[in-house]
């Protein structure tokens, strides 16, 4: 039997007389995460006659690490039973067929483990990205188009368009500026990006709460998340202490080879020590509170060196550079730049994209030079490089 | 059985990835209602309301339909009336089994023994014992080629010494459909002394169950099981053999299961099982011969396939069939989307799956057991069924093997 054009269409449509009605349009797999807006993609998709599949990550088990239970609003982080169960009844309300996807190993190994491992070696890792890459356009992406959905649909802020002259695939910033999430999103391959559905970014936020009231899904009131879902309230601490803890049990070695930042020297630029940090994890670039020395003037962390186990201070002025080393990039507009590039780089999510000369060491390694220095470029974060509304790439700060 | 989408979901879709009509094979989960069933149990949800714990007329109506009902559940599984303790079901069943028998026992040291195969109702109220202090082995099966999915009651024997007072077995698995060697086990049990409590949820009304020829002492069955309602199962208890209560309040069901009868459920189940008593040979063979022909014709259709279980000792409407290089979560959900309903290992909570234990237990490894699918027929599958899933699964898992990331990176391994 052709399966493969069934697939394709609604499934089901196999010539019976019942079948006659049903469309031929492609099934979308919706990422449906419990949250306001996935369920209002969901909803529009739904409500623009889109024969859709909804599909939930189950991608971390709360119960794991136990000592983290009961830490900060447990119903609002996701792969929670409540965000399923939220997840659930949007697709019940709206009647797709729904499913738990269970991401668990892929999620650990591609996510959790370079997160914690980032910390330990003195990055701040940005953990959003790498499950965009590597598990919801991969993983989930593979799935959907195992069960027949061509195509993924997700609640991010971004936009794709073909550009029929380069014959390439484009990613722009959302509609709503405040709400952009392209930051998160440059990693994406072209077939990638050929395959993605972002609704929401022509939508503002205000716009899809609407939506989602006017639909009257079950989740339109519910509070927004921005914590990182698989740390409890926003201490990622107290979750790389668990983790490694549990690692060191569960695994019956020193934790997989990771072991918790020893305690080790603070020292100025000039090499002058101050006193003792508590590991090198606890620390972010930029920071200022919380370092536990007094020296009359505001200081800040300005490098966590993770070869010598020393936590780096210094002024605002320190804390300041032009120049940053950024690898691994993905250039979505064109293959490479064939030279000199000047773009706006955004160097954290919320950080204004500053103006800067991108120069192409490898394809996909290159020198990001800023007009004006910008505070606090830390290693582990992206550089993503923007023209206008267009995504020209990003890659991983050095 | 063809389903249609109201029956389904209610709401017929202009537009939805739903299939318009639906093929069922997932009897082991669950089944429907017999119409029959369903229309004995409406009038004890409408005129005769009467609690059978009461004086009067009313009252003497609804006891006497749970009378009847008694028997022949009692029937079905050759025992006693008195016999027989209406549950809410399997899992309360195999609880009331276990830990009732665990309260009974004077013993300073407690040791249960069951198997690695045992449905979770079991397994996890042996976690609890163990909790509680109870002493619990738990005893490998087979992993085959031969038997596989069947326990060695040899096994069994070793496992038990002086604190022993409690084996539990069940007689059909879930997945697998293996048929447990109850009889060996039971006279193994009595030469120890030992009370056996068998979870026959997955075999009665499937086969022949004759719980004197078994020789066990305890027995769970669930009405859902063998299109009775959901909601209402029963435990045999030996004559003579003590079980403490689990719930404490009136005198129902001699005072082993305190609160009030579910009267529209226990006719329910009296009724299914006459139903299944009568159509027992019936039906057993229709549906073993769908079965086979279903499992032939996938083993011959699609490249690598291996059935799960050993082959002859098994209840005649299962067959789990491993698709290796297709991952179960998508083969499932794919051909639920292609109407056809089927099963992998237990879902957990969140509804999601992870790789069964019973085919880890039956020697699995954890992608194969991940690649599996349970097929489980019931009284209401037709030979269309079969055609409809013969048509569906071979170009499912073709198409899901295609796709798998590792097909994709031995493919661009391949390329460069």
């Amino acid at each position: 039997m052709p399966a493969l054009d069934q697939l394709e269409t609604t499934p089901g449509a196999t010539g019976s007389a019942g079948d006659a009605s049903a469309p031929t349009m492609r099934t979308v797999a919706v990422a449906m995460s419990g949250g306001v807006d996935s369920s209002t993609v969901a909803a529009i998709l739904r409500e623009r006659g889109q024969s859709i599949v909804g599909l939930t990550m189950q991608l971390w088990n709360q119960r794991r690490l136990p000592e983290l239970q009961g830490e900060g609003p447990r119903q609002h982080r996701c792969c929670s039973l409540d965000d399923v169960y939220d997840a659930r009844r949007v697709a019940e309300h709206l009647a797709i067929p729904f499913y738990v996807i269970n991401f668990e190993r892929a999620f650990e190994q591609s996510v959790v483990r370079p997160f914690v491992e980032d910390y330990l070696a003195g990055r701040t890792p940005i953990p959003c990205t790498r499950c965009n890459n590597d598990v919801k356009f991969e993983q989930l992406l593979a799935t959907a188009r195992q069960i027949g959905a061509e195509r993924i649909a997700t609640g991010h802020y971004a936009r794709v368009r073909h550009n029929a002259e380069t014959n390439r695939y484009e990613l722009l910033r959302a509609v709503d500026d405040t709400k952009d999430q392209t930051y998160f999103l440059f990693g994406l391959t072209q077939d990638q990006l050929a395959r993605a559905e972002f609704p929401l970014g022509e939508m503002t936020k205000q716009e899809v709460r609407e939506t989602a009231r006017r639909l009257v899904l079950p989740v339109a009131e519910k509070p927004e998340s921005q914590e990182i879902c698989f740390v409890p309230a926003g201490s990622y601490v107290r979750f790389i202490e668990s983790y490694l803890k549990e690692q060191g049990t569960a695994g019956g070695s020193d934790g997989g080879g990771m072991r918790l930042g020893e305690p080790g020297e603070i020292v100025t630029t000039s090499g002058e020590v101050l006193g003792p940090h508590h590991g090198l994890h606890n620390y972010t670039v930029g920071q200022r509170s919380g370092l536990g020395i007094a020296v009359g003037r505001p200081i800040y962390v300005v490098a966590l060196d993770g070869e010598k186990n020393r936590l780096v201070v210094g002024d605002d002025a320190e804390l300041r550079s032009c120049i940053c080393e950024v690898r691994n990039i993905n250039w979505i507009p064109f293959e490479a730049p064939d030279a000199t590039l000047h773009a706006d780089v955004r160097i954290r999510n919320r950080h204004q994209p500053a103006e800067a000369e991108i120069t192409a060491l490898t394809p996909t390694t290159a020198r990001v030079t800023f007009t004006e220095p910008q505070r606090a470029i830390t290693p582990g974060q992206a550089a993503v490089f923007y023209a206008g509304k267009q995504v020209l790439g990003g890659g991983w700060i050095e | 059985m063809q389903l249609n989408r109201q029956q389904i979901g209610g709401r017929a879709d202009a537009v939805s990835a739903r299939p318009a009509s639906r093929v069922y094979l997932d009897y082991n989960a669950t089944t429907p209602v017999d119409p029959a069933v369903l229309e004995a149990m409406l009038p004890f949800l409408g005129a005769n309301f009467g609690n059978a714990g009461s004086v009067h007329t009313p009252g003497q109506l609804a006891r006497a339909a749970v009378d009847a009902a008694r028997d022949s559940v009692a029937a079905l599984i050759s025992a006693a009336p008195n016999e027989i303790v209406f549950t809410s079901g399997g899992t309360e069943s195999d609880n009331l089994a276990i830990f009732g028998t665990v309260a009974q026992s004077t013993k300073p040291r407690k040791h249960v023994i069951t198997t690695s195969i045992e449905h979770h109702a079991i397994l996890h109220a042996c976690d609890e014992l163990a909790r509680q202090g109870v002493e619990v082995t738990v005893v490998p099966v087979r992993t085959g080629p031969g038997l596989q999915g069947i326990v060695d009651p040899e096994e069994i024997r070793r496992a038990i010494c002086p604190e022993t007072i409690l084996i539990t077995v069940m007689h059909a698995n879930n997945e697998l459909g293996t048929i447990q060697p109850i009889e060996e086990i039971a006279r193994i049990a009595a030469d120890a002394g030992v009370c056996l409590h068998c979870d026959a949820v997955q075999s009665a009304g499937k086969v022949q169950l004759d719980v004197g020829k078994l020789g066990v002492d305890l027995v769970s069955v669930s009405a859902h099981k063998f299109c009775g309602p959901k909601g209402i199962g029963a435990l045999y208890v030996r004559a003579g053999r003590q079980i403490s209560p689990r719930a404490w309040g009136g005198h129902a069901e001699r005072d082993r299961r305190a609160g009030t009868e579910n009267v529209p459920g226990i006719v329910g189940i009296g009724k299914a099982a006459e139903l299944a008593r009568n159509l027992l040979v019936e039906d057993s063979a229709r549906i073993r011969s769908l079965r086979d022909r279903l499992e032939t014709t996938l083993l011959e259709r699609i490249p690598n396939v291996r059935l799960n279980g050993d082959r002859n000792r098994r209840v005649p409407n299962t067959s789990n069939l491993s698709f290796p290089g297709a991952g179960g979560e998508a083969l499932l959900i794919a051909l639920d989307l292609q109407g056809l309903a089927c099963s992998t290992g237990a879902a957990c909570s969140s509804g999601s799956t992870e790789p069964s234990h019973v085919l880890l237990a039956a020697g699995l490894s954890r992608d194969d057991a991940r690649a599996s699918l349970r097929f489980s027929l019931g009284r209401p599958s037709t030979a269309a069924d079969v055609d409809r899933a013969i048509e569906i699964v071979p170009s499912v898992v073709e198409r899901i093997r295609a796709l798998s990331p590792r097909e994709q990176e031995a493919a661009a391994m391949h390329a460069r």
